[in-house]
This record gives C-alpha cells, sequence and structure tokens, in this order.
C-alpha cells in the first residue's frame, strides 16, 4: 500500500534541484501543508514564496519571477488555481510565455467532503482552451517525479494536477517508462492474471499488485500499428484514474477480454499517434477521467477518433452536475469510476 | 529641446498612430506621456544595448491599453521605427497591436486586461533581491484600474517583502470610459489607502517631467518599503479639444480635430521653449 501521494513526489525533486539551482522557486498561497511543500519552505526559505490567500497574486508574482529568470513553481489547491486565477494563467503565463508551472494540487474530488467550491472538475476544459498551456495529469508518484524532472528541462508555462491522497503504484522506481509528451501504454501480463486468479483476487496480497514489469507488461505503439499485438479495447484514462483503470484491464483479461490502456498523463499536446494507432486496431474505445463530461480527456479522445479512425467512444466521467459529497473512494465509487465501473462498462460498449 | 517639449512630439506620434490605425485610447495616452518619457529617458537603464542584460530595470505596462503612448516613447529610444508603428499599427496580422506584447522588442510583459500589472511587478523586484541585483521595477497603472482586486493583492505582497525596488504609478487623469473615477468607484482617499497598505506614497504633478523626476528620485530613496508615485494628470493633456473629456477614452480624433490637436501641441511647445 504506497503511503505517499504524488505531491510529495513533487517537493522531493524540486528540492534535489534546489540544492544546485538558486532559480527554482516555489510559491504557496497559505497552501505549503496541503502541497506537502511544507519540506521546501523550510530547506529553502530563499527560494520560496509565500503570498497568502491570493491566487491571483501567486500566479502575477510567478509570472514575475519567471520573466526575472526563475523557474516558478506556483502550488495552489486545483478548484482554485484553475479558476481564481484563470486570467493570470492565460495572460501572464500564457500569453506571456513565461516559465511558469502551475501545480493545481487536491485536484478532482480529493477534497470531496468540502462540496463542489472544492472540487476542480473543470479544470482540465479550462487550462487545455488556452493557447501555449499544457496540461498534465500524471498517474502514480514515479511518474509524477519524471514529469517534474522534464518540466525542470522547459522553459515553457504548464499545469499540472495532482490529487491529494496517495494512489497505488503502477510502475516502480526502476521500471516507470516515460517520455515527455508521449502517453505510456500498458497491457494486462496474463501469465500474472493466470498466476493469481482470475479475478483480480491478487489485489489483496499488497505484494503482489501488478505493477509494470510485474503483471503489466509496457506496450510499444509501433508494434501495435504492425500488427504484433492484438487486443479488443483501448482504455484512455488520465491521472488518478490510471490505476483503476489498469485494474480494470485486469478483470476484464479473467473474463477473455483484451485491454490496452493508454496513461494519457499528457492531456495537452494529446499523443494523438498513440490514440489513433491503438483505437484504429480496436472494437472500441474507452475514456476514463476524473473530470466533468465536457472539455476533457474524453472529448478530446473522442475528437482524435471521431477524425482519425471513427469507432465507438464511450466517456466515463463525473457528472455535469454538483458532484455528491464524500472521500474520493466514496465518490469514486458512486460514480463507478473504479476497476469494477470501468470493467462493466468496457462490457457494455463491446456488447 | 528638451524632455518636456519632446513630449509634444510624442503625442503627435501617438496621434498619427490613432488615426492611421482608426483606433486607440487616446485620453490616457496623453495623461501618461509624461510619466513613460520621464522614465525612459531619465530614470531608467533600458535601451535597445542593453535588453537583455539581467540588470536592466524592468518596466510592466499595467495600463496596457495606452500602447500608443509606449509605441511612441520606445521608437523614441530606438527599438524600432515610428514610420513602421505609424504604418503598421492596429492593421491585419500587424505586431503593433492594441495592446503590449512581448515579441516586440522592449517590451517585458503582455498586459491588456487589468490588474495584472502590479503583482507581475512584484515577482520581478523579488527576483531582484534574491539575486542581489540592484535593478528597479516600474509599473504603471491606471487610475480606474485600481478597483481590479488583484492590485491590492499585489499591494500587500509588496510590503511584506520590503520591495523598495519597486516603484508603482498611478495615472490619475480621475476619468475612465463612464465617466468621472469619483461617480464610477471613488478613490479619492487614494494615499491614505496606499500608506495604509505600508507602502511609501508621492504625489506630484504628473504632466511634468521635472516633478516626475523628482518623485522617482525620492521613489529611489526610499528604503524597506515600495514607493506609489500618485501622478497627478489630466486625460486628453496637450489639447484642450481632448482635456478632461471622458468621451475621448478612446475616440478617433476627426480631420478638423486632428488639425486643431496639431495646432495646440504646437502652441504649448512654443510656449514652453519660450
Amino acid at each position: 500500500m504506497n503511503k505517499i501521494p504524488n505531491r510529495a513526489a513533487i517537493c522531493d525533486v524540486l528540492m534535489q534541484h534546489a540544492k544546485e539551482d538558486k532559480d527554482v522557486v516555489v510559491l504557496c498561497s497559505d497552501s505549503r501543508g496541503s502541497a506537502s511543500l511544507a519540506p521546501f519552505a523550510g530547506a529553502f526559505p530563499e527560494q520560496f514564496v509565500e503570498v497568502g490567500i491570493a491566487e491571483q497574486d501567486l500566479v502575477g508574482i510567478a509570472a514575475g519571477l519567471a520573466k526575472c529568470g526563475k523557474k516558478a513553481y506556483a502550488a495552489s489547491p486545483a478548484c482554485f488555481l484553475s479558476t481564481r486565477s484563470y486570467e493570470q494563467a492565460k495572460v501572464d503565463c500564457a500569453y506571456s510565455n513565461t516559465n511558469v508551472k502551475l501545480i493545481g494540487i487536491s485536484g478532482g474530488v480529493s477534497y470531496g467532503a468540502l462540496g463542489m467550491s472544492h472540487h476542480s472538475a473543470q479544470d482540465i476544459a479550462a487550462m487545455s482552451a488556452i493557447p501555449n498551456m499544457r496540461v498534465y495529469l500524471p498517474s502514480d508518484r514515479f511518474q509524477t517525479a519524471q514529469l517534474i524532472e522534464a518540466l525542470l528541462q522547459d522553459e515553457k508555462p504548464a499545469y499540472i494536477r495532482v490529487g491529494r491522497n496517495p494512489v497505488e503504484d503502477i510502475y516502480t522506481e526502476e521500471n516507470c517508462p516515460f517520455v515527455m509528451d508521449q502517453a505510456t501504454a500498458l497491457r494486462v501480463d496474463e501469465m500474472f492474471v493466470r498466476k493469481h486468479g482470475e479475478t483480480g483476487d491478487s489485489q489483496s496480497e499488497e505484494a503482489q499488485l501488478p505493477v509494470a514489469g510485474r503483471g503489466f507488461l509496457p506496450v510499444k505503439i509501433e508494434d501495435v500499428a504492425e500488427g504484433k499485438e492484438t487486443f479488443d479495447l483501448v482504455i484512455v484514462a488520465c491521472g488518478e484514474m490510471v490505476r483503476p483503470a489498469l485494474d480494470a484491464a485486469v478483470l476484464l483479461a479473467g473474463e477473455g477480454v483484451r485491454a490496452i490502456v493508454l496513461d494519457m498523463y499528457c492531456v495537452k499536446p494529446l499523443d494523438v499517434q498513440a490514440i489513433v494507432k491503438t483505437a484504429s486496431q480496436a472494437k472500441g474505445v474507452l475514456t476514463v477521467e476524473e473530470h466533468a463530461p465536457f472539455g476533457g480527456l474524453g472529448s478530446m479522445v473522442s475528437q482524435v477518433v471521431g477524425e482519425h479512425c471513427p469507432r465507438r467512444v464511450v466517456n466515463l466521467s463525473l457528472p455535469d452536475a454538483p458532484v455528491i459529497t464524500g472521500t474520493s473512494k466514496e465518490v469514486f465509487d458512486y460514480y463507478g469510476l473504479n476497476a469494477e465501473g470501468i470493467a462493466q462498462k468496457a462490457k457494455e460498449l463491446l456488447a | 529641446m528638451n524632455l518636456q517639449e519632446k513630449c509634444y512630439d510624442l503625442r503627435k506620434d501617438v496621434v498619427d498612430m490613432i488615426m492611421a490605425g482608426n483606433g486607440g485610447h487616446i485620453g490616457g495616452d496623453m495623461s501618461v506621456m509624461e510619466t513613460l518619457a520621464t522614465l525612459y529617458f531619465k530614470v531608467m537603464n533600458i535601451s535597445p544595448e542593453n535588453q537583455d542584460d539581467p540588470d536592466r530595470d524592468r518596466f510592466v505596462m499595467s495600463k496596457g491599453h495606452c500602447v500608443e503612448a509606449l509605441y511612441a516613447v520606445l521608437a523614441a529610444k530606438g527599438f524600432f521605427p515610428i514610420e513602421e508603428v505609424i504604418e503598421k499599427y492596429s492593421r491585419f496580422a500587424s505586431p503593433y497591436i492594441g495592446h503590449p506584447n512581448n515579441k516586440l522588442p522592449g517590451i517585458e510583459m503582455n498586459s491588456g486586461s487589468l490588474g495584472h500589472g502590479l503583482p507581475v511587478a512584484v515577482g520581478m523586484a523579488l527576483a531582484g533581491k534574491m539575486d542581489k541585483r540592484d535593478y528597479r521595477v516600474y509599473v504603471v497603472l491606471g487610475d480606474g484600474e485600481l478597483a481590479e482586486g488583484s492590485n491590492w493583492e499585489g499591494a500587500m505582497a509588496a510590503r511584506q517583502y520590503h520591495l523598495d525596488n519597486l516603484c508603482a504609478v498611478v495615472d490619475r487623469n480621475r476619468l475612465q470610459i463612464s465617466g468621472n473615477t469619483e461617480d464610477v468607484m471613488g478613490e479619492d482617499d487614494l494615499e491614505a489607502r496606499l500608506t495604509a497598505f505600508g507602502w511609501n506614497v508621492v504625489q506630484c504633478d504628473g504632466n511634468s517631467v521635472s516633478a516626475l523626476e523628482d518623485a522617482f528620485a525620492q521613489a529611489k530613496a526610499c528604503k524597506g518599503k515600495p514607493t506609489f508615485v500618485i501622478a497627478n494628470t489630466t486625460k486628453g493633456c496637450g489639447s484642450a479639444v481632448m482635456e478632461n473629456k471622458a468621451s475621448w477614452h478612446h475616440h478617433v480624433p476627426t480631420k478638423e480635430e486632428y488639425e486643431q490637436i496639431i495646432k495646440d501641441f504646437a502652441q504649448r511647445k512654443e510656449a514652453l521653449h519660450e
């Protein structure tokens, strides 16, 4: 059971770099605790800026710092960062092309019990609509670390959403295939499924949780295009939904349905090639996201599939309504955003 | 020709730009002219030669709609030819658009949405403090713009971080698009408000180069806190045709008005010379 949330992985990477690079700066809006960035503030007080509860100021100041050579990481709850400071993200970051990385923490329904004010089910749509703004939703802590490492190497703005709670590992330290702006394609290792039972019971044993290289196998998109991989379905997921999508793939494998899961952490720029090359070989496409039904991953994937390789696409998301309140898990279970719900939807799609 | 006189030539460039491009925020361009000219010609170490120098002063035009005045001053500084601006301003696919954009040399930040410049300038000043560079940061705001709450967030942060390398200027021309600022959203107690926010506040005649020079010297001398210069100006300054008329916020002069305005500029310039 992983206990480390993705936000803590961000702090770790930034601290490693801040030691050597004084231009790495972190800004918070009274959010250092919830962003897991208190260790950074403690270790690098000269590279940390507290702006108080003022998200517009947070992003504007970050842009000014970036314009003067800083690598500015502005962290604030995704619900506020993607709405209260939307215009600063648009004008001061994207339009002015400043090196600001906006870290939306506690994204989606992480603050599930706190109500709609604290949900960010609109951030993918909002941020993706801004020219020159990139949008990333990393799936687990290892991929989050790789993503932040990659973002430290470029000078363009980006929005990164992570959740509040630890996510079960998908990858491992040694086995986390990552190419910037390319989806990671995984499929179930059927040997593993057979060995550990066909109903997903393997999950009860912590040590036997499937991860990349042990239960899940990376798929080369070129092999798919050449017909070397055969499968029925593509599941495209991002952020916290990748893990349940993979667990759903295990359940489906037990029933003889083969799925490829695209970990589409790069929602914008979307990995169009990966979608087209996999969808072209599949009977249908299922998208899964912790987001409103409009303007998110599902909308984008549908657009791509509709244009390049028309076939059935079903979008699994939060509803276009105030989301029911509860813990993330309760909310996900209610809306079928879990392994069973995703597997069920997949079977309906293929029926 | 001194800078005060030169401001009338720059005003003519602005009016020519607006006539040619058939648009622009003429009233605020006229009121802010001395502020921009004084900063670029007397105060800031910014020029085409040092535009990539990390020690250059930084300038942010928060009242971005008065970009025509900024174009005239940047052209006079040699960043681009004024003839090119007048020819292309506001035309299809022109680089000289109706708000500052940093694809042009000499412009640091894009603006247009009000209430953005001060927080950005706070970030620039913070970076200067972090890197122990002694450049200064200047940001020019409109008075109507001060109704944007984000300015006050920035004002708090500037005080919190003792940004004495930051100087904000408000072009206090007392008019905005709907009328008198006091009728739209009053701010006559601006000095008290800014003082209460922990800023050093200097009031001056914002259409006087020498008064502005003095104000900027006071700002530079003040240590431990940021300075706000309240530049008291006349909207449409330069010709009675435009002065103190809210309707000239973005009015394009008729041919007759144009001729009178140019005549008035020449007369006022001449009067300065005598």
